[in-house]
């Protein structure tokens, strides 16, 4: 670690919140930054610490500044903290501090429930780079692999940016947050990540690619509802933190887009007309589309349980203490108070699943994931169009929200994708058709291996129509060190 | 606050405190060797009273009654059980307290009562430790707030999971603006011994303490990596049978159900009465004497199990106090009379005493210890009527010393022969049943001369007439046949024409005279502090921080201090 002793961070680390003048919190990240190098190589993609990789690096936050591209290595990364520019005369859009001007310091009788919003946020940043630290080993190309590294740093710049607000505006709890932020590991025993999504593993590359479609679109509306913060450099952290997550779920989105558009494309050239035939279309080297439909119930399915139970105290407090607001929450129109308004909830009420009208202020949850569905039925009809194109009989479709919850008002019930509500053995009979089963599992394993020529693509995934950074086909994304 | 009664669930007109393992809904007690599990699985729609729903391990009066049941059947029924575990069946929560919404809905009354048995619980767990070597160690495997830890402070040993979130609070001043309902307070301060800064850090603490920490301030024993749990608590499980002084072997007894009959205005058990004479707001408890002598031997007992006639006495009398304190609102005073014969009640308790070194004599003295302190902490005016025929004797004079007014009446009533009232003293008197300031009743009612039935003669064994038990002091009134009827009619109409609400404090002030214990703090700041606490619009107001609790609305206070 001796590198890192005399590395002057107000040069070092791209800021634009004046850490130079900021001795306390300069003080505070110099003593937390060791901690972060070390499980930046612990946790951190296994095996590429010193391959150049051709990364966007954020040193501002205009336009001409927040995608500056060069070869580096990964722990040389500069992880910046950027906030979006601070608004003038920015007014507090929601909850019962509606149009009072937004703070500047942490109110002290919201500071624990701040606190509690900044780390549970934080918490899901370095979680995913432990899960995602195998897949470099089986990238099916440079691209994929530059980007999957391009997700980890920006997550690691994510966990920065939280660390930041908890060692500028929280003190000592903060700095106390900040330093376990970097000793919780995801899926281990005794120091797991807070949220059960954030401790699955992240398998194989399928498994990647549903995770940054589903779970970072979450985060995209986490981040949306917390971007609406009085906390004003919550608010401003959050927001530019989305410009970074807008990319996640590309790779997400596009990452499953080429895959399916691969297996079609296999399957027109072996003339197999109905995509049911699973084991015909495997044999072609390609993820056959029920397979890529169970996954997505899974993954969909686990993303559902992260907004909580739809009717939740902890939220409803969020929302009227101004610290958490909706989806675009300033479009809304509303008195953003919500104090004597409803909001349709999906309930089990006696055995059926019913709408029922709650207090909006109490449904927040619901409201969010209801934003969140309708996001994610947008990328699923650009797959479907996808599939239309090539002209294979296939739709994709999003579940039920009763299917497969482990949280909220369908955790005691089993139901169908269809939302059929079944018994225990109706369940267990079927629940091989519509979650990934161990073969499933192992088939999708069995093609992931690694391709590392450049321009170069595994047989299940079709190559991009543009690369990054404008560049060629043939781009070496990643030099793998010798 | 207008208090609108809540419907009890499934058709109930009251609430009964007769349960057995078949018909828990929340509790899962699992009996293995010398170590039990009592896992606290709260089924959310298993509600005492319609409308709210047991979310996350938090509990109601219903909940408490089936924890209360396990601990005495595990005193009785497996008496060779020397640890629990008291755990939690449900994922990342241990026990979330006392079930808000169902607080919020409540009545005064049923708060009032919910808490006050609430508290008797968690002191009969730490009874069972220090008089029975029943020792129980708490697993917090997730959070536990507020109830939830106040249940773990009754415990020996409280284990923590250390995972980063697992964590011990008490928020309830934070989150709702009253304060911890079951001795929260007097034990982190009495009990652990928590610094009272910390302890003023910890109570204004929403999420709470986890970690090392919790261990630094003395509010867990111990924090335990999740890896290592099982084998940490089977090392401590193991620690703590050694030290138990519980029999290696020895078959239970079974509680088996009571026999009791209800009809609209009484209630008939096998060994007393209860009547209820609603116009004048009186119940009437009469006890009845053995039917025939103790036993021969230990063994003889326990073949005799729940009728032995000191512990079928006990829990009769332990369901109708239970009985009347959570549904017969109306009564103001309760009256104690017996029948029987003064002699064979004498040799039970000498019975006992011959053989308090037994598991079980122990166990039910100990019994009759709680459910005396029981009766001192009911909000009724209490009563002793001792008359011609009557056996208050050794233990059941307790109740004689329990009651606000005593009275006795001297010599023969006209046109009944039945034995003079006698009252006998026995050793039982002066020590074995302390009341909550931890003090024998006689103790307790001489005060300014602790020695004066210690010194020279004690009475003991003398059927005492009365007039010597006035002169002795150990009635408030003896009276003659001419002026008992009369007397006694004057004084519960006075009595019920007072202020309930004064007389409860009157009561609960003169009854506790002398020194404190953790115990008797704990229910006299309940009563003062949390009681007043609840009654406020900071509280219970429309903007009270109950009633506004869920909605994601802020409470707004009344901010002057009082
Ligand atoms: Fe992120
Ligand atoms: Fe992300």
């Amino acid at each position: 670690m001796s590198e890192i002793v005399n590395v002057d961070y107000s040069t070092t680390i791209p800021n634009n919140v004046n850490l130079t003048e900021d001795r306390q919190v300069l003080r505070a990240l110099e003593r937390w930054h060791p901690g972060y190098i070390d499980w930046w190589r612990t946790m951190g993609p296994d095996g590429f610490q010193e391959a150049l990789v051709y990364l966007r690096t954020a040193v501002s936050v205009d336009p001409k500044g927040w995608a500056k591209f060069d070869y580096i290595k990964m722990p040389q990364y500069r992880w910046g903290i950027l906030l979006a520019p601070q608004e003038e005369d920015r007014k507090i859009p929601f909850g019962r501090h509606y149009g009072e001007p937004a703070w500047q310091e942490v109110p002290g009788e919201y500071r624990a429930m701040l606190r509690r919003l900044v780390v549970i946020q934080g918490d899901t940043e370095p979680a995913s780079v432990e899960q995602q630290r195998h897949l470099g080993k089986t990238a099916p190309s440079l691209y994929d692999m530059r980007n999957v590294f391009q997700v980890n740093v920006e997550e690691g710049r994510h966990l920065w940016a939280m660390v930041y607000i908890l060692q500028k505006y929280f003190g000592r709890d903060g700095r106390e947050e900040a330093e376990q932020l970097l000793q919780r590991r995801s899926g281990d025993a005794d120091k797991p990540r807070m949220l059960g999504a954030f401790n699955e593993a992240t398998p194989d590359w399928l498994s990647f690619h549903m995770f940054t479609f589903f779970t970072d679109r979450d985060g995209k509306m986490q981040l949306e509802s917390l971007a609406q913060s009085g906390f004003d450099p919550l608010s401003r952290t959050c927001r530019f933190m989305l410009t970074e997550e807008a990319h996640h779920m590309f790779v997400g989105e596009t990452g499953i887009g080429r895959t399916i558009q691969r297996t079609c494309e296999a399957m027109k050239a072996a003339g197999i007309e109905d995509p049911s035939e699973i084991n015909k279309v495997r044999d072609l080297g390609v993820i056959d589309l029920p397979t890529i439909q169970k996954k997505l119930h899974l993954h969909y399915s686990l993303s559902l349980d992260l907004f909580g139970s739809e009717v939740s105290t902890n939220a409803a407090n969020a929302f009227n203490a101004s610290l958490k607001g909706r989806f675009q929450e300033t479009k809304i129109e509303d008195d953003h108070k919500l104090e004597s308004s409803t909001y349709p909830v999906l309930k089990l009420v006696d055995g059926e699943i019913k709408r029922v009208d709650e207090p909006a202020l109490t449904a927040i949850n619901m409201r969010l994931r209801d934003d969140y569905t309708a996001d994610c039925q947008r990328g699923l009809d650009r797959w479907n169009k996808i599939i239309d194109r090539v002209g294979v009989a296939f739709r994709f479709q999003l579940p039920h929200v009763a299917f497969h919850r482990q949280i909220g008002e369908f955790k005691e019930v089993d139901a169908a994708p269809s939302g059929e509500l079944l018994d225990e053995a109706a369940w267990n009979s079927q629940k091989e058709k519509w979650l990934p089963s161990k073969d499933d599992g192992d088939f999708i394993q069995s093609l992931m291996r690694q391709v590392v020529e450049p321009g170069k693509f595994a047989t299940w995934i079709a190559p991009p129509r543009v690369g990054i950074d404008n560049k060629p086909g043939d781009f070496e994304y990643v030099k793998l060190a010798a | 606050m207008a208090e609108a009664e809540r419907k009890l669930n499934n058709g109930n007109s009251r609430i009964d405190f007769q349960t057995d393992p078949s018909k828990y809904r929340h509790w899962k007690l699992a009996v293995d060797g010398e170590v039990a599990t009592l896992l606290m699985d709260v089924d959310e729609k298993g509600t005492l009273f319609e409308g709210y729903e047991l979310k996350l391990n938090s509990y109601d009066l219903g909940v408490d009654i089936e924890l209360a049941d396990a601990i005495e059947r595990l005193r009785f029924e497996h008496p060779q059980v020397k640890v629990i575990l008291l755990r939690s069946g449900k994922p990342r929560v241990f026990c979330a307290g006392a079930n808000i919404r169902m607080l919020a809905g409540a009545t005064h009354a049923h708060k009032v009562n919910f808490c006050k048995f609430t508290n008797e619980t968690r002191n009969g767990i730490e009874d069972a430790s220090e008089v029975s070597g029943l020792f129980t160690i708490c697993v917090i495997n997730g959070t536990a707030a507020g109830g939830g830890y106040e249940l773990a402070l009754a415990t020996d040993h409280i284990m923590l999971v250390d995972d980063g979130s697992s964590a011990v609070s008490l928020p309830e001043l934070p989150l709702l603006a009253v304060l911890p309902g079951t001795g929260g307070l007097t034990r982190v301060t009495d009990k652990r011994k928590v610094r009272r800064d910390r302890a003023d850090v910890f109570c204004t603490t929403e999420e709470g303490i986890k970690g090392r920490r919790a261990v630094d301030w003395r509010l867990v024993d111990e924090v335990v990596p999740s890896s290592r749990l099982e084998e940490a608590v089977a090392k401590r499980a193991r620690e703590f049978t050694a030290r138990s002084s519980r029999p290696a072997a020895g078959k239970g007894i079974a509680l088996t159900p009571l026999k009791r009959e209800r009809s609209a205005d009484a209630v008939e058990y096998s060994t007393l009465s209860v009547e209820f004479e609603r116009a004048s707001r009186r119940a009437t408890i009469t006890l009845r004497g053995p039917e025939a002598p103790p036993p021969a031997s230990a063994e003889a007992m326990v073949d005799a199990g729940a009728q032995f006639w000191p512990l079928r006495l006990v829990r009769e009398l332990d369901d109708a106090i239970l009985d009347i304190r959570a549904n017969e609102f109306d009564t103001a005073a309760i009256i104690f009379k017996s029948s029987g014969d003064p002699a064979q009640v004498l040799a039970y308790d000498q019975f006992l005493e011959a053989n308090k070194k037994h598991w079980l004599a122990r166990e039910i003295r100990a019994f009759w210890k709680r459910v005396l302190k029981r009766v001192d902490l009911t909000s009724r005016s209490l009563v002793a009527l001792v008359e011609l025929g009557s056996c208050f004797a050794g233990t059941l004079a307790e109740l004689v010393f329990a009651s606000d007014r005593s009275y006795m009446l001297i010599g023969q009533r006209d046109g009944d022969n039945k034995p003079p009232a006698s009252l006998v003293l026995a050793e039982v008197n002066f020590g074995a049943y302390p009341m909550p300031n931890g003090l024998s009743r006689l103790a307790s009612r001489f005060l300014a001369d602790a020695g004066a039935l210690e010194k020279a003669n004690r009475p003991i064994g003398e059927m005492l007439e009365a007039e010597t038990a006035e002169n002795l002091g150990l009635v408030t009134f003896a009276l003659d046949d001419i002026d008992w009827e009369d007397e006694i009619r004057v004084f519960l109409e006075e009595r019920a024409s007072f202020s309930s609400d004064a007389l409860t404090g009157l009561e609960a002030n003169l009854r506790f005279g002398g020194p404190e214990t953790m115990e008797s703090k704990i229910f006299a700041r309940l009563s003062a502090w949390q009681n007043w606490i609840f009654q406020r619009a900071n509280a219970v107001g429309e903007e009270g921080a109950l009633k506004r609790y869920g909605t994601g609305q802020k409470p707004a206070f009344d901010t002057r201090r009082v």
